[in-house]
C-alpha cells in the first residue's frame, strides 16, 4: 500500500497515519457501490441521463453547487484568498448569486418547460441547428479537456502535498469516477454529489474555526495581516481585507481591477454565463422533479455558495496572517506554483499559493481530521470530474451523436452510447492530463479556449428566452461574433501585451481583470451582432416558440402555495443576506 | 429522495459519517493518552475529540432516521 502511495524520493507537506488512510479507502469503497446500488436505475435515457427527472430540490441544488465545488476550486481560490486577500470572494458573491437567481427565477421555467436535455438542445429548438452545432461540439470537447487538466492540476498538488505518485493520482481517481458514473449515469453521480458536498464541509470546517480562534476572532485576523504585509512592503496591505473600498481603481488594490471589471465583466457576463449557460451546472436543475423543484435548487445552491468562503478564501486569509517558516520563526511568504513547484524551488523547501488549504489543514488537523480533509479534496476533484463526464456523455449522445451521426438512435442505443461515453470522455480526460504532463503551455491554451465561449453563450440564450424577434440567424451570427471576438482580443494580447490597456483599460490589469473585460466585451458584441442580424432576417413564428420564450410562455403561478414554500421569498432572503455581506466586509 | 429502490442519500450520508466520525473521535481519545512528539497547534483543544463526536452524532441520527424500511426520503 504505501509503495503505491509514495512517489520515489518525492518531499510531502503532510503525512498520513494508518486511521488516514483507513477514511480515503472508505470513501472511494462507499462511492463505488453507491454507483453499483444505482446501476439498476439507469436503463432508460430519461434516467442514464437525466436522473429519471425526479430529483427533489435539496439534491439538485446540492449537487448543483457541488459540480462546482472541485478541488482546484477549494485550492485554487484559498491559494488565490492568499494572493488577492479578500477581494478572491466575489468570485463566490457577485460573481455568483446575482447569476444563480437569475437562473432561479428568469430562465429556469424555459429550460424545465421545454424538456429539452441540454443546454444546446435549448439553442437547437430556439434558434435551430447551427447554433446548437456551435455549442455542443465547443462544449463537449472543452469540458473533457479542462477535466483532463483538472486531474493533472490535482495529481500535481497530490504530489507535493501527499507525495502521492502522479500516475496513481490520476488513474485511481478517474478510473473510480468512470466506474459509478457509467453505472448509474446522472443519478449516480448526482448521489455521489452531494455526498461530497457534506464531506467538504465535514473536512474544512475545521480550519477557519480553529484558525479564528488562534488569530484572536475576525479583528485579530485584520490586525495580524495588516502588520505582516506593512512588515513585507506590500502596497495597499489593507486592500486584502476589503471587497470594495479599493475598487475604484486600478493601481489600488492587489489584483489590478476596478468595479466596472467586477460588477460588468464578473458579474454580468462570466458568473451568468457560467452558471446559467454551461451544461455542467444546469444538467442538475433539469434533473429536478419538477418546475417549484427546479427553481428553489439554484436558491438553495446560492445560500450554499455565500458560505463557502468560510472553507476557502477564510483560510487563505488566515495563511496570510497565521503562517510562519517552522527553521526561521519568519513569515512564510508563498509563492506561484510554477516557482514552488520547480526542482530549485523544492529544493528550496518553498510552497506555492495552492498549498496554503492543505499547510493550514497540516497545522490543526491530527490523525484522522486530516484523512476527512484530504478526502474532502478528493471528493471535490471527483465530484468536478462526475460533472465533466456526465455532462459531455449528454451532450455528446443527444446533439452530437443522436443529432449529426445517428439521428433514428433507438433510446437503448443511446444509454450503451452515454456508458461508452462516459468511459470515453475520462479517457480524454486522462489523454489530456498525460499531454500538459509533457506541455505545460498547454493548459493556459485549453484554459482560454473554454473562457471564449461562456460569455458570448450567456448573451444568445438570454436574447433567445427574453426576446422573441431574436431570430435563428441573429443567434447564429451572434455567438458566432461573440466567440470569434474574445478569440481575437486574447491572441492580441498574447502578441503584444501592451494591448491590455485596451482590453482591459489599464496597464496595472492583471489576468483575473483581463479576463472579466475581455467577457464584457465580447458578451456585449454577442448581445449587438444578435441583434441587428435579427432585425434584418426573419424571426420563427410565434407558435413554433411557444415554450422558449418570454410571452409566449405560460409559467404555472404560485399563489396556491405559502409564501414559505415559493422560490421568489427565498430568493428574496438570499438577495437580502447577499447584500449585507457586501455591506459588512465593503 | 431515495436511491435505487429503497435506500435514501441521505442513509448513505449517515453511514459516512458516523463512520468518520467514529475512526476521528477514536484517533482523538488515542492521542489524549499518547500524545504526539510534534503536536498540531491547538492541539490542547483536541478538535479531533469533539469534531468526531459531532459528526458521528449526526451520522449516527442520520442513519437511523432515514435507515432503509421507514419510508422517509
Amino acid at each position: 500500500m504505501t509503495l503505491l502511495f509514495a512517489s520515489a524520493g518525492a518531499s510531502r507537506l503532510v503525512h498520513l497515519s494508518a486511521v488516514d488512510l483507513v477514511i480515503v479507502v472508505f470513501y472511494f469503497l462507499l462511492v463505488l457501490a453507491i454507483g453499483f446500488y444505482l446501476k439498476e436505475r439507469a436503463n432508460t435515457g430519461e434516467d442514464f441521463f437525466m436522473a429519471g427527472r425526479e430529483m427533489t430540490a435539496w439534491i439538485a441544488g446540492l449537487a448543483f453547487l457541488s459540480a462546482n465545488l472541485g478541488s482546484l476550486e477549494l485550492m485554487g481560490w484559498a491559494g488565490n484568498a492568499y494572493k488577492y486577500g479578500i477581494l478572491a470572494a466575489h468570485w463566490y458573491w457577485i460573481g455568483a448569486i446575482p447569476a444563480m437567481l437569475l437562473l432561479a427565477l428568469v430562465m429556469v421555467p424555459f429550460y424545465h418547460i421545454c424538456r429539452t436535455h441540454s443546454v444546446p438542445g435549448y439553442l437547437k429548438l430556439r434558434f435551430g441547428e447551427s447554433s446548437r452545432t456551435l455549442a455542443s461540439v465547443s462544449f463537449a470537447f472543452m469540458t473533457v479537456l479542462m477535466s483532463g487538466i483538472n486531474m493533472y492540476a490535482m495529481a500535481v498538488v497530490m504530489r507535493v502535498v501527499l507525495g502521492w505518485d502522479i500516475h496513481f493520482s490520476i488513474w485511481v481517481s478517474s478510473v473510480t469516477v468512470a466506474i459509478y458514473v457509467a453505472l448509474g449515469g446522472l443519478r449516480s453521480a448526482i448521489f455521489n454529489e452531494v455526498l461530497q458536498f457534506v464531506l467538504i464541509w465535514a473536512g474544512a470546517l475545521l480550519i477557519p474555526i480553529l484558525g479564528l480562534i488562534e488569530a484572536g476572532g475576525w479583528s485579530g485576523l485584520k490586525a495580524r495581516i495588516l502588520q505582516n504585509l506593512t512588515e513585507q512592503h506590500v502596497a495597499n496591505p489593507a486592500a486584502y481585507t476589503h471587497l470594495w473600498s479599493t475598487l475604484g481603481d486600478f493601481s489600488k488594490n492587489p489584483m489590478g481591477i476596478n468595479w466596472i471589471g467586477i460588477v460588468f465583466g464578473l458579474g454580468v457576463f462570466i458568473s451568468m454565463g457560467y452558471w446559467t449557460t454551461d451544461f455542467l451546472v444546469v444538467q442538475r436543475i433539469l434533473a429536478a422533479k419538477d418546475l417549484r423543484s427546479a427553481k428553489l435548487a439554484p436558491i438553495i445552491g446560492a445560500a450554499f455558495k455565500m458560505m463557502v468562503p468560510f472553507i476557502v478564501i477564510l483560510p487563505g486569509l488566515l495563511g496570510l496572517a497565521l503562517l510562519r517558516d517552522p527553521h526561521t520563526g519568519g513569515l512564510l511568504r508563498l509563492v506561484p506554483g510554477d516557482i514552488a513547484w520547480s526542482e530549485a524551488g523544492r529544493a528550496q523547501g518553498l510552497h506555492g499559493f495552492d498549498e496554503v488549504l492543505p499547510l493550514m489543514l497540516a497545522r490543526y488537523c491530527g490523525p484522522g481530521l486530516l484523512g476527512l480533509g484530504i478526502t474532502a479534496l478528493i471528493a471535490g476533484f471527483m465530484s468536478g470530474m462526475a460533472g465533466n463526464v456526465s455532462a459531455f456523455a449528454t451532450v455528446w449522445t443527444y446533439d452530437i451523436y443522436g443529432a449529426l451521426i445517428n439521428k433514428k438512435a433507438s433510446d437503448e442505443l443511446k444509454v450503451k452510447m452515454g456508458r461508452w461515453c462516459t468511459l470515453l470522455g475520462v479517457g480524454i480526460s486522462i489523454g489530456t492530463a498525460y499531454l500538459v504532463m509533457h506541455a505545460q503551455s498547454i493548459m493556459d491554451y485549453v484554459q482560454a479556449l473554454f473562457s471564449f465561449f461562456i460569455a458570448p453563450l450567456f448573451a444568445t440564450v438570454l436574447l433567445g428566452m427574453l426576446w422573441k424577434r431574436a431570430s435563428p440567424a441573429g443567434g447564429f451570427w451572434g455567438l458566432l461574433a461573440g466567440t470569434f471576438s474574445s478569440v481575437g482580443m486574447w491572441a492580441w494580447v498574447k502578441v503584444s501585451p501592451d494591448a491590455i490597456r485596451y482590453v482591459a483599460l489599464s496597464s496595472h490589469a492583471q489576468d483575473q481583470a483581463q479576463n472579466m473585460f475581455r467577457a464584457l466585451w465580447c458578451g456585449l458584441i454577442c448581445g449587438a451582432v444578435t441583434i441587428v442580424v435579427s432585425l434584418a432576417t426573419k424571426p420563427k413564428p410565434d407558435a413554433e416558440l411557444t415554450g422558449l420564450v418570454y410571452g409566449l410562455t405560460p409559467i404555472p403561478h404560485e399563489e396556491h402555495v405559502s409564501v414559505f414554500h415559493r422560490p421568489a421569498f427565498w430568493a428574496a432572503v438570499v438577495g437580502v443576506v447577499f447584500v449585507v455581506l457586501n455591506i459588512i466586509f465593503w | 429522495m431515495k436511491a435505487g429502490g429503497s435506500i435514501s442519500i441521505w442513509f448513505f450520508i449517515g453511514i459516512s459519517l458516523l463512520v468518520n466520525g467514529l475512526l476521528i473521535f477514536g484517533a482523538g481519545i488515542y492521542e489524549l493518552f499518547h500524545p504526539p512528539q510534534v503536536p498540531v497547534v491547538l492541539f490542547h483543544l483536541h478538535a479531533s475529540i469533539w469534531w468526531g463526536g459531532l459528526l458521528a452524532l449526526l451520522g449516527a441520527g442520520y442513519s437511523f432516521y432515514f435507515a432503509p424500511g421507514k419510508g422517509r426520503v
